[in-house]
């Protein structure tokens, strides 16, 4: 980020406008530069200093065409992966559970790993929200089986199993 | 309507507390990111759900010690004037000033708190310190967490952490930041360098370079990018390394200057005291740099050390927002511009001569 050359003038990625603002993210070791006119920059949200990242701007096309195809929506907001596409967002928490597959290969490229290891509520309401993750991973499963994708399939009977013992681990104790 | 007059005359964490031992951080601040497990998140929830998330948030908010002599705003009772106020002091957020409804921000008393309701998370706690002060920080943000989460089910899943609207803060939800004053890395032309080693560590630094060079004062935000896959201590510990390793470069970058071309540094200082001390007209972006350059003489003692306050004081109320704000009457940006020179005039009428002698032999 922020490798101003002089004499050279770059234009703006967006509107072709003579660019000002250069950014260099590595991101999935991988180097991505992106040349903004200032108006495009604060646009995007570049300047603003309470939060921006590339990942955001590049967030790949691919994974979420095979995705559109299938229909999915969030049983609980009725959110899409077009609205995600559109907005950048994703409509209540329990998308995470419903687009998993589309989230998963976003969350690898963008953070340090794919598990979370920090803080854990010591009050926490998982119950509800566990049964809501695992109701999506069986709808993954079912489509992975019909899709013949057996691989991706065992993936997820792996993880509802998993959950499963979590959640008879919680309601014991 | 609550004016945010008692704010702005009020003492705060930024404008005056400033006590830094390591003067080239500015400031640290530490956000978390959090959501109620029962409502979608603000940019999809429906007008109601979002007044009952803010009711209910509220309540929790209102709740805590730490906010026992709070203001609270709803961003669509504020003017586009205190709007622009807030943000400029970092007490909320461009994307917070554009909400319309059902959208507000609780300031602690002393202004180093703020937590920011219905904004692309339902919750956007943050801390700011004056100086260097992560770990303490962490201490008291993840207190208040805490303690809210003792009235709010936030929505979580164990193996994701803490969800958030965006997936760019799921898990930890944490970004923890740092303002460095780095004009001797500008000076020398590092900037770049550093800026490219600091992204390979997963470190991300902001600011805007107009036209190639130090149009934001040499002020740069050096942040972690990614919440997901380590611990909170893991990734404050990565940010200290980066900013502990940036401030020892900056050091020595300042270093080599005064051995090698000190008059570098006196030329622009000396210049810059005498523009804020005589000048007419300052725009806020010209009056950035030279206010930096005044923080930098405190630094090389050229100024004594008080004098770090009045600097860090006005390069706040130097900004746009705030003029408008002192002139208490509507003033186009040509008045503007005379308005802050005026003001600088004043603030830099009682202060001691610049002391190059120790420095200069």
């Amino acid at each position: 980020m922020l490798t101003g050359k002089m004499g050279e003038s770059l234009k703006c990625e967006v509107c072709e406008e003579e660019a000002t603002v250069h950014l260099t993210q590595i991101i999935d070791n991988h180097i991505q530069k992106v040349d903004l006119c200032e108006k495009c920059a604060k646009e995007k949200g570049v300047t603003d200093p309470s939060g921006f990242s590339l990942a955001d701007l590049l967030t790949k096309p691919h994974i979420f065409t095979e995705a559109l195809h299938q229909k999915l929506v969030c049983e609980k907001c009725g959110f899409s992966p077009a609205d995600f596409k559109r907005l950048g967002q994703l409509g209540c928490p329990a998308c995470y559970g419903y687009f998993r597959e589309i989230i998963d290969p976003i969350l690898s490229n963008m953070h340090m790993g794919t598990k979370h290891s920090g803080k854990v509520p010591s009050r926490s309401f998982q119950q509800v929200s566990m049964s809501e993750r695992i109701s999506g991973l069986k709808l993954n499963l079912e489509q992975a089986i019909e899709a013949e994708r057996y691989e991706e399939a065992a993936r997820y009977r792996d993880e509802i199993e998993q959950l499963g013992e979590v959640t008879k681990e919680k309601s014991d104790g | 309507m609550k004016s945010i007059r008692s704010l702005m005359e009020a003492k705060s964490e930024l404008t005056h507390g400033s006590r830094s031992t390591r003067a080239i951080v500015l400031s640290t601040r530490v956000r978390l990111a959090r959501n109620l497990a029962q409502y979608p998140f603000p940019g999809w929830a429906k007008e109601s759900q979002k007044r009952e998330i803010l009711a209910s948030c509220l309540k929790a908010v209102n709740a805590l010690p730490q906010m026992n002599k709070s203001n609270e705003y709803l961003v669509e009772d504020l003017s586009n004037l205190e709007k622009q106020i807030l943000m400029e002091r970092h007490l909320i957020s461009r994307e917070m000033m554009q909400s319309k409804k059902s959208a507000g921000v609780v300031i602690s008393g002393d202004q180093s708190c703020a937590i920011m309701l219905n904004e692309e998370d339902h919750l956007r706690i943050q801390i700011v310190r004056s100086g260097y002060k992560l770990k303490e920080i962490w201490k008291s943000i993840n207190a208040i967490d805490n303690a809210l989460e003792a009235t709010i089910d936030y929505a979580f899943l164990p193996d994701l952490g803490y969800l958030t609207a965006c997936p760019t803060n799921v898990g930890t939800g944490i970004r923890a930041s740092a303002m460095l004053h780095l004009p001797g890395l500008v000076m020398a032309n590092q900037m770049e360098k550093v800026v490219r080693a600091v992204n390979k560590l997963g470190i991300a630094v902001r600011g805007l370079f107009g036209e190639g060079s130090d149009a934001s004062g040499s002020i740069f935000q050096i942040s972690n990018q990614q919440t997901l896959g380590e611990s909170e201590e893991e990734i404050l510990k990565r940010l200290v390394n980066v900013l502990d390793s940036i401030i020892e470069q900056e050091e020595n970058a300042r270093q080599k200057i005064l051995e090698t071309d000190p008059t570098k540094f006196f030329d622009k200082i000396g210049r810059a005291y005498g523009i804020l001390s005589y000048g007419h007209v300052l725009s806020s972006a010209e009056v950035m740099n030279l206010l930096s350059l005044m923080r930098l003489a405190v630094d090389l003692r050229l100024l004594p050390e008080g004098t770090r306050k009045l600097i860090d004081r006005a390069l706040i109320e130097s900004q746009p927002g705030h003029v408008q704000f002192a002139a208490r009457e509507k003033i186009d940006p040509a008045k503007r511009d005379k308005f802050r020179a005026r003001y600088l005039r004043e603030q830099f009428a009682g202060l001691p001569a610049l002391n190059f002698e120790d420095l200069m032999n």
